[in-house]
């Protein structure tokens, strides 16, 4: 309920929203735990595997219970945590694992079964039949043991990936974060200051401490405006820093728009994932409250002290009418005092401790400890021995403290490993874990706020002096108690004693795992499930790893902790996968001709990140096919206009171009003469074939390469490679110009007439030969001209600067189009390529060699060039490799396809009788046959051979006639006519 | 990580393309022994511990660089452009 005067939200607006379809009202920008508690709803959620009731347990990101369900369809949020989640009007949310409700959860039979449910019970229980575990017992076990789920439909929700910059961040802004940033703000340094709640000041607003004789919380709000003035600080509130990576770079998931409806901020992303580089780090993530493993410790009504305190101070809500409380250190007593002051009753203090002193007037059991609770839904009373006795108390509500831990988390995620200190009966952080990051506060281990203060100071002073700043240390006047702290991690008695409320493991468990020597503590937590799910263990693995201490006979720095690892906090995949869904995988290179071809229906297929044109439908056509042989037909026997723009187009120039052309190809190139084009094969180092193309010569200092669409990237960083690191001695600069050039194939008996109708100076056979090339000029445009052909026709390439591409092409297309011909498409540019056995990627895949594909003659013994050595070597030159043919099905009309492998006739169709592989197919119409191209042992030697092609993916088997790679024209005449 | 680029400065890994041990560097001979080209080609030693890598500054200037960094640390001590270095 509400106390009246208290917590720094009763100013703010009222909004309403519902839990579980019961509407309540709030104060807006309270945490939904806090106007849960505030309604007196008590009951949250079940337990992961018990199904057992649980209630809020802390104020913070760390919380292992109170996980709700936000929203439905896409954009619903599973697993949102109660108490970091900022209400708003309209805010629906839902609670998990429970039906048909969370009052009466079916499921909660798992309790009464829990004999049988110990840890490990999934390795004992399920192990045989085999096959049931994927079938049966997982799907069961899942759906009883469970957390919230996604809705499994698409998200259309933003979310937003940024990059940030500074010379200090600042992590977490508590007393030692925000007295971090004032002293290194104030020297003038480049600070970033996140804290995951939305606002800044940490323990400050939580406490009823005074710094500098201020109330705490006006305090950290002074120091928030101030920072908030300088330019040189950029505060990032709802921002969890959750990895801490090589060279100061920092993960950070910033929480944007879950505290706003949809509707009031339809442009605003849910969540930002930030990579923060920084030059120092000061680490200033305070300390987080564990709880005593006392028996029946997780009713509802049980939460951490420190929690309570939150809800009262900050939020001016009691969580109960009667609280009592339970620690082992001071914070009992200041969670009673406040409590008196705010007018709630505290019905008893147990303190483990023998020699304590009460701080108020409250009833105090001191050698004291809580032995069982009762309660079925939520906590009505509880029962202690203390130094005098025992007795039962009525309450509805136990705070408890079984002291703090440092949040060490982020100096761990470098395989930094925390340092035991027995005073404060916790891990701390060990120093240098992370190169330039220090930690300060209670992180570092300070309890008392004028201690975070002085070392927040300090810990800025040196990180900026690091940077060759100097930063004056002035620290305001601020309580400095003692922290005095005596070890309880458990407390005997009936009833199972929880660690671990978000997994269900009790120290039972954890003694379970030892006595079967699962004494590892890594080993324990796989055993156990300890410390796993959304809180990673945040309030648990301290005391998991005592209890482990204990039954093993080890001290607790023998036993070790687990790995922290990244994230600190959940974050959600969608968050690191910003801009990376539909759309946003891949960029989409289109070409210039690219709207001409939609307009003309041409269904579109994606060649690397470019798409190109499949084939062009005619009204009338049913099939692909039968567009494709038409396109086919274009070229054997008028003119096909095809735009390969997307080959791979690199300018080399250079007075060493020839030399550098002869190193990174496998032929010669110098001998090129000016205006000629080759075709050149070029290597890897490793003696196999990495690419292929044509290369012009323009000039005797300048060339112009193409390479094939898929492996321009890759061949222009081979360039820059052997240009930069091998053969710095030759003189020579290359850029791609793939963008810069629109490139049109036109090919076929008709292409010379049909390029003549739109050249400016007409061309003929005798100044344009074969292999031909130059510069020409289309309605004054000054372009390329290459009589180059892929299809085996007379054939020419014509290029203009980009700009002039869309035109380009629809004058060609038409102009095609009144020779009887036209556009062709990806299909049929393939089917003119398998007829005339040319090569593509299908071929050079990366495991053939030059003379695998019959090309061996090319490679230059006259000179070195990358891949010639290994190309020597004697097994890639050994006859019964598989080496490149043509495969015709032997009746024509049975369809062969690609991937399916060889085999002798009569043969096992298994992999020792292994002969080879198809590689392209095509249905030709010039040849009017199922043909191929594929790779079979010993090939060139087998022409006129029988071999079966099995395609055991496809069912498919057809018998093949081993034939040469070239099935049509075989002499070249139609090239050269 | 961070690889800090002669020519542009520190910048995000992602920028960079990795190739691999810096003994790429010294290329054989042509006709030099099978064994030679076998360990130029194909044997590396698995270091934990100081190594010296290939990296293309892809999405940056373009220049390969030859980077000295610490497997077990992560820690980088620098890097050089591939022209001025030998491996």
């Amino acid at each position: 309920m509400r106390v009246a005067g208290k917590g720094h939200t009763d100013a703010a607006e009222t909004v309403h929203f519902t839990f579980d379809g019961q509407s309540y009202a709030g104060r807006k920008g309270e945490t939904l735990a806090a106007a849960l508690l505030a309604n007196g709803v008590k009951l949250v959620g079940r337990s992961f595997k018990y199904h057992r009731p649980r209630g809020i347990v802390t104020a913070g990101s760390e919380e292992p219970n109170a996980l709700v369900t936000v929203g439905t369809g896409g954009g619903q949020d599973p697993n949102v945590r109660a108490t970091t989640l900022e209400i708003y009007d309209g805010l629906e949310v839902r609670s998990q694992n429970a039906w048909p409700s969370l009052k009466y959860d079916m499921m909660s039979v798992n309790d009464l079964a829990a004999p049988f449910l110990s840890a490990g019970f999934y390795y004992k229980t399920f192990m045989w039949p085999k096959a049931f575990w994927e079938s049966l017992y997982e799907p069961v076990i899942r759906k009883a043991a469970g957390l919230g789920a996604l809705s499994g439909d698409i998200n259309d929700d933003i979310y937003e990936k940024a990059f940030a910059h500074c010379d200090l961040l600042i992590i977490g802004a508590g007393p030692a974060g925000l007295m971090a940033a004032l002293t290194a703000g104030r020297a003038g340094v480049d600070v970033i200051l996140a804290d995951e709640d939305s606002q800044m000041g940490g323990r400050l607003l939580a406490e009823t401490f005074t710094v500098d004789g201020q109330d705490g919380a006006d305090w950290a709000a002074d120091a928030v405006s101030e920072l908030a003035a300088m330019d040189n600080v950029r505060l990032m509130t709802r921002t969890t820093i959750t990895g801490a990576y090589d060279q100061g770079t920092y993960g950070a998931i910033e929480q944007v728009g879950h505290h706003v409806a949809r509707a009031d901020a339809p442009d605003l992303p849910r969540e930002c994932f930030w990579r923060i580089v920084a030059k120092r780090a000061v680490l200033c993530a305070g300390a987080l409250e564990r709880p005593i493993a006392f028996p029946n410790n997780d009713r509802p009504g049980i939460m951490m002290a420190s929690a309570v305190r939150s809800y009262l101070n900050r939020w001016g809500v009691a969580p109960g009418k009667a609280v009592t409380i339970f620690a082992n250190n001071d914070d009992a007593h200041r969670t009673a005092v406040d409590l008196i002051a705010a007018g709630v009753k505290v019905a008893g203090v147990i303190d483990v401790r023998a020699d304590v002193q009460a701080m108020g007037d409250y009833p105090l059991y001191t050698s004291g400890a809580v032995t069982a609770t009762k309660g079925r839904l939520a906590l009505e009373s509880i029962t202690i021995t203390h130094a005098v006795g025992t007795r039962e108390i009525r309450t509805d509500c136990l705070a408890m403290s079984g002291g703090w831990n440092p949040t060490v988390h982020l100096t761990c995620h470098m395989n930094g490993r925390p340092t035991w200190d027995e005073t404060l009966l916790s891990f701390v952080p060990t120093d240098g874990s992370i190169p330039g990051l220090t930690v300060a506060g209670a992180a570092a281990g300070h309890m008392s706020t004028l201690g975070a203060l002085q070392s927040g100071a300090k810990g800025a002073a040196a990180a900026v002096a690091d940077l060759g700043v100097t930063a004056k240390v002035d620290v305001p006047t601020a309580e400095d108690d003692p922290y005095r702290i005596e070890a309880c991690w458990q407390v005997d008695g009936k009833g199972r004693k929880w660690l671990d409320f978000q997994n269900d493991v009790h120290v039972k468990d954890i003694k379970l795992a030892a006595q079967e020597n699962f004494r590892s503590v890594e080993h324990m937590k796989r055993y156990t499930t300890q410390g796993m799910a959304t809180d990673q263990g945040k309030s648990s693995n301290v005391a998991a790893l005592a209890v482990l201490a204990d039954a093993t006979g080890r001290g607790i720095p023998e036993t070790g902790t687990t790995t922290f690892r990244p994230p600190y906090v959940p974050v959600s995949i969608a968050a690191m996968g910003a801009g990376s869904q539909g759309h946003g995988f891949a960029p989409k290179r289109l070409t210039t001709s690219h709207h001409a071809s939609t307009g003309r229906s041409a269904p579109m297929i994606e060649a690397g990140l470019w798409y190109r044109p499949s084939y062009f439908p005619a009204p009338g056509e049913k099939t692909w096919l039968e567009s494709c042989n038409r396109e086919v037909g274009y070229v054997r026997d008028a003119v096909g206009v095809c735009d390969v723009s997307t080959l791979g187009k690199i300018d080399i120039q250079g007075p060493d171009a020839a030399a550098f052309l002869d190193f990174v190809y496998a032929n010669t190139f110098s001998t090129l003469r000016e205006n000629r084009v080759r075709y050149g094969l070029m290597l890897r180092e490793d003696g196999h074939v990495m690419d292929d193309g044509t290369t012009a010569r323009l000039g005797a200092d300048h060339y112009v390469m193409t390479t094939t669409t898929a492996a321009a990237g890759q061949v222009m960083t081979h360039l820059e490679w052997v240009a930069q690191a091998l053969r710095p001695d030759l003189d020579v600069r290359f850029a791609s110009v793939t963008e810069q050039w629109a490139q049109f194939a036109v090919a076929g008996p008709r292409s010379r007439a049909l390029l003549n109708t739109v050249l400016d100076d007409p061309i003929t056979g005798e100044d344009w030969p074969f292999m031909s090339c130059g510069a020409v000029s289309i309605g004054g445009i000054e372009g390329r001209l290459f009589r180059i052909s892929f299809s085996g026709e007379h054939a020419y390439e014509i290029a203009v600067p980009s700009r002039y591409g869309a035109s380009l092409f629809r004058l060609l297309v038409a102009q095609a189009e009144a020779m009887e011909g036209g556009a062709y498409g990806m299909e049929a540019l393939n089917v003119l390529r398998i007829e005339k056995g040319f090569i593509t990627h299908a071929e050079i895949h990366g495991r053939v060699t030059a003379f695998d594909i019959g090309m061996d003659r090319m490679v230059s013994r006259k000179k070195d060039c990358i891949g010639f050595a290994a190309s020597r070597r004697e097994g890639l030159l050994d006859g019964q490799r598989e080496r490149l043919v043509g495969l015709r099905s032997v009746n024509g009309t049975d369809k062969i396809t690609a991937g399916a492998h060889l085999f002798v006739e009569g043969a096992d169709a298994v992999s020792d009788n292994d002969q080879g592989y198809i590689t392209s197919v095509c249905w030709s119409p010039t040849l009017d046959s199922h043909i191929g191209l594929g790779f079979v042992k010993d090939g060139p030697s087998r022409l006129g051979e029988h071999v079966v092609a099995v395609d055991h993916v496809r069912g498919v088997t057809v018998t093949c006639e081993v034939c040469s790679p070239v099935f049509f024209d075989p002499d070249g005449g139609r090239v050269r006519g | 990580m961070r690889l800090p680029c002669p020519i542009c400065g520190e910048r995000d890994r992602r920028e960079f393309y990795y190739k691999g041990d810096a003994l790429a560097l010294d290329r054989p001979a042509g006709d030099a022994d099978g064994g030679v080209w076998d360990d130029y080609l194909h044997n590396r030693d698995n270091l934990a511990g100081v190594v010296r890598e290939l990296w293309h500054h892809a999405g940056g200037c373009g220049a390969w660089i030859v980077v000295t960094r610490d497997t077990v640390t992560h820690e980088v001590h620098g890097a050089e452009r591939v022209g001025k270095a030998k491996a």
